[in-house]
């Protein structure tokens, strides 16, 4: 688990996004979630050595992009913060996978750099389609969603306190970072003992707001379970988008497209 | 005789560790009054409040709410007579949205779904905040917060009004406006405040507290004149009367 | 270290989000039905709290880089196993979607890894039998650290292994292994000191602050059955995995392969099969990808592959690159068009 300064405000901003209105914002929450779990899950079902088969799914992430007005800089921001893993990992597939799989124009490419090259698209792609799912669908739609899909009662509200109060103890963070900016003179991180106490310190007060929290909680008729209110409008258009968007990695994923349209051309 | 009357008869409060918050308080608050409260920090206010909801239970000496006595079988029932609303809008406002927090209630007291809409609509309007409903609670300002904070609570139909702290930390404009939407309610209302002025404003009793005792009780105009009486509880002049 | 999509094969991904859901949904039940309510609330804000504590770096002594904490024991001693383990997921979900780390269909490996082991096992096993019911600021100190290192160290080796498992990357399993434990070893002695410098800090002002056993009364009874559902999962799954494994490269693109027709041949085919391919061979559009399959490397299996692909020739993947190329340019042009005509209709709204 990580998470610093930079990533709390591209959270903020990932989530003003979401508050957008366009045509791929307006659809159920539903929908959307369940055509990108298709999505990666065609992407994810390649095996290693594809690559032409992945490309075509790049229409996905670069549509959405597009129609939902979400600056492509955010995402190509977050694809590169959080890349390091899977190329990390992946580099060794071309140092151990010597075996010349094709040669194009006279220049073998080993089976390695190909999976690796795949890695690479497929990372690209199940990511970028998890960051804009989040870009284009509220967090408390993304809530409701997991709630009419089964997810526990209790799971979801977790989901929704944290993101209800991971702004307000984030910004209690920003200020401490700061204030010890001012005096620090450059150096970077806290002592481990000062960090400790530090967080002693915040979980303490942590603990204390959740106090409040339940008080508030039951000078509203709280009794152990929260009801939530279900607003499903759940319409035609977001029917047709699981369909025909389904069906589409379906067919992306059987029909090698871009070898058809490569074929048209040799 | 209205069975919307607070009674408090000789309350004493001691907190786990030992500290002494309430040391023998008694008053009558009647139907349709609206009473400050008010007193220097650690006066033991909010401690008062908390136990008017029964989340904190006297140490001897009872409350009794509308005839009802404020125990802890009774708390559920009381609550939903006392509205209170907290001092920090962050605390009160627990729900990712503004829907959902002023649905909080309503569902809680197993209204169907078309009657919450409704009551979320109605009690967003009269505190002036129905354009901000869909929005996430932090994405608005904290005058914002603050009037949705009695938002979730005026859905809940409340008889008695308590508030902490209405006007801390708010700007001049925004304060202006909580101070006329409280003059709007006809609830009975109890309003623990600093802001002596709001005090003026909005209540026309007045209970000092020092100590984890009171005071003084009487009409707000009395009270807030009397400089020494004031200064005695380390409390200065409404700031409006300062220069006269 | 997260687990990510790219790396991962359907079927590893799909059992361990089968395996971390049961757990959710175990964990649910027990919160509702045993305890406090004052739990829900409490658990909401201290995932928040995991999240901004993240942001306050320490340096790590001697190395020069900085760290910050992971915060799953620390959650469990605050918590309780069944609370933070439901805590320790939904943190792991927003991360997923905001910041994208690992992909949703890792969520379920990563849920597991930072999740499971913490709450169910480095807690109960060890930070618990270390601290017992004196918990002296020694004993909480070196309970914290080999608690963490425990639960980071279980993480990491699992990482490895769903990683070797999907058989996306070459990386063998010794040489993997090799690399992440020590890295997380140091991250988990840091994190540990860290972790206890907390505890101590907060038992010195409110001592009751921590989740104690005897609120809810039979907690190592419900360890047991825990440890037991999950040993029993972790068998099923493994088993799944490795007649996977042995079967078929990659369960999906097996059965992904029946339904289209086009599924790699094993070795030993039936005549089904083989006119199946003779089929394929004419219809123009499905021949394969003319890569062979690494996991087809011994030479007689390459043989038979060979045989049955004719279609595999440079022919074809230089098809799929033109083609893949082609499609490159065709979807950014789509993508450039639609915001064109988007910023033109707004602005002409203006
Ligand atoms: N949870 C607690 N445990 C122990 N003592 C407490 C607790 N809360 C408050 N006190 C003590 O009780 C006394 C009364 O506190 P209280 O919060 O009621 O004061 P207050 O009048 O609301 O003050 P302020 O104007 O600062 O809000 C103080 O001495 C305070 O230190
Ligand atoms: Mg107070």
């Amino acid at each position: 688990m990580s998470f610093n300064q930079s990533e709390f405000f591209d959270l903020g901003y990932l989530d003003y996004l979401s508050y957008k209105d366009t045509f791929i914002h307006r659809l159920d929450p539903r929908a959307k979630f369940i055509v990108t779990l298709v999505f990666i899950f065609m992407v994810i079902s390649f095996p290693k050595h594809e690559i032409s088969g992945l490309i075509p799914f790049l229409i996905f992430p670069v549509i959405l992009v597009a129609l939902a007005d979400i600056p492509i800089k955010i995402i190509l921001k977050k694809l590169i913060v959080v890349s390091p893993f899977a190329l990390m990992v992946g580099i060794f597939n071309p140092m151990l996978d010597r075996k010349i799989l094709i040669s194009l124009f006279g220049i073998g490419i080993s089976g390695g750099w190909i999976s690796y090259l795949s890695i690479i698209i497929k990372f690209i792609l199940t990511i970028s389609s998890a960051l804009i799912l989040i870009a284009t669908t509220s967090f408390p739609g993304i809530c409701m969603a997991m709630e009419n899909l089964g997810m526990p009662n209790i799971f979801i509200l977790q989901l929704m306190f944290i993101y209800r109060y991971i702004f307000i103890l984030g910004e209690e963070v920003v200020r401490t970072n700061n204030a010890r900016e001012l005096r620090s003179f450059g150096k970077k991180g806290y002592e481990i003992l000062t960090a400790g106490n530090i967080l002693g310190s915040l979980l303490l007060r942590t603990i204390d707001r959740s106090e409040r929290i339940y008080q508030a909680m039951c000078a509203r008729g709280f009794n152990g379970k929260i009801n939530l209110f279900k607003k499903s409008r759940f319409l035609l258009k977001d029917f047709l988008y699981i369909i025909l968007l389904s069906g589409f990695f379906i067919f992306l994923r059987l029909f090698p497209l871009s070898q058809f349209i490569g074929k048209m051309f040799i | 005789m209205s069975h919307h009357i607070i009674k408090a008869e000789n309350i004493h409060f001691s907190y786990p560790d030992g500290t002494k918050a309430i040391n023998g308080i008694s008053f009558e608050i009647h139907h349709g009054e609206s009473v400050g409260i008010i007193g220097p920090n650690g006066a033991g206010k909010s401690t008062l409040i908390l136990q008017l909801n029964g989340f904190l239970l006297p140490t001897s000496g009872s409350f009794n709410i509308g005839g009802t006595p404020v125990t802890q079988k009774t708390k559920t029932e009381i609550r939903r007579h006392v509205g209170l609303v907290f001092q920090n809008p962050d605390d009160q406002l627990f729900m990712p949205t503004v829907f959902d927090d002023v649905a909080f209630g309503p569902l809680n007291l197993g209204l169907s779904p078309e009657a919450v809409e409704i009551k979320v609509e109605e009690s967003l309007r009269i505190v002036g905040c129905l354009e901000l409903k869909s929005r996430p609670s932090h994405h608005l300002s904290l005058g914002q917060k603050r009037a949705v904070s009695i938002a979730t609570i005026l859905a809940m139909e409340p008889d008695i009004l308590v508030m902490d702290e209405p006007s801390s930390f708010l700007d001049n404009h925004s304060r202006r406006e909580i101070i006329n939407l409280l003059r709007k309610f006809h609830h009975t209302k109890i309003i623990v405040s600093h802001d002596l002025d709001l005090i003026m404003d909005v209540c026309e009793r007045c209970i000092i507290l020092n100590d984890g005792r009171v005071q003084a009780d009487g009409t707000t105009k009395d009270m807030l004149l009397n400089k020494t009486l004031l200064e005695k509880n380390k409390l200065e002049l409404p700031l409006s009367l300062q220069n006269k | 270290m997260h687990m990510a999509d790219a790396l991962l094969s359907p079927t590893v991904g799909l059992s361990f989000w089968a395996g971390t859901i049961a757990t959710i949904s175990y964990c649910a039940r027990k919160l509702k039905n045993e305890f406090n309510d004052k739990i829900i609330p409490l658990m909401g804000v201290m995932g928040a709290f995991i999240f901004a504590g993240q942001m306050i770096n320490f340096t790590i002594p001697a190395t020069g880089s900085s760290g910050h904490i992971g915060g799953g024991l620390l959650l469990t001693i605050v918590l309780g196993p069944w609370a933070a383990f439901i805590s320790i997921a939904s943190v792991l979900f927003i991360q997923a979607l905001f910041f994208a780390d690992g992909g949703l269909l890792a969520l379920g490996c990563n849920i597991w890894n930072l999740g499971i082991y913490p709450c169910f096992i480095a807690y109960p096993l060890v930070y618990k039998l270390i601290t017992g019911s004196n918990n002296s600021n020694k004993k909480i100190m070196i309970g914290s650290i080999l608690g963490v290192i425990l639960g980071l160290e279980m993480g990491a080796f699992s990482v490895v292994l769903e990683t070797v498992f999907s058989g996306i990357t070459e990386l063998p399993f010794l040489t993997f292994t090799s690399i992440m434990l020590p890295i997380h070893l140091l991250i988990a002695v840091v994190e540990g000191i860290v972790t206890g410098t907390i505890v101590i800090y907060v038992k010195n002002i409110q001592p009751d602050l921590f989740y104690s056993d005897n609120k809810s009364n039979n907690t190592l009874l419900n360890l047991k059955k825990v440890l037991v559902a999950m040993s029993v999962l972790a068998l099923i799954t493994g088993g799944m995995l490795s007649w996977f494994a042995s079967t078929h490269p990659d369960g999906l693109e097996w059965s992904m392969g029946k339904i289209s027709g086009r599924e790699e041949l094993p070795p030993k085919e039936d005549i089904f099969h083989k006119t199946l391919s003779k089929l394929q061979e004419k219809t123009a559009f499905l021949p394969d990808y003319g890569f062979k399959k690494p996991e087809m490397a011994e030479p007689e299996k390459a043989e038979s592959e060979k045989e049955a692909w004719p279609a595999v020739s440079g022919g074809t993947s230089i098809a799929g690159i033109l083609g893949g190329i082609l499609t490159l340019g065709i979807t950014i042009l789509i993508g450039s068009v639609i915001k064109f005509f988007r910023k033109r209709s707004l602005t002409n709204t203006y």
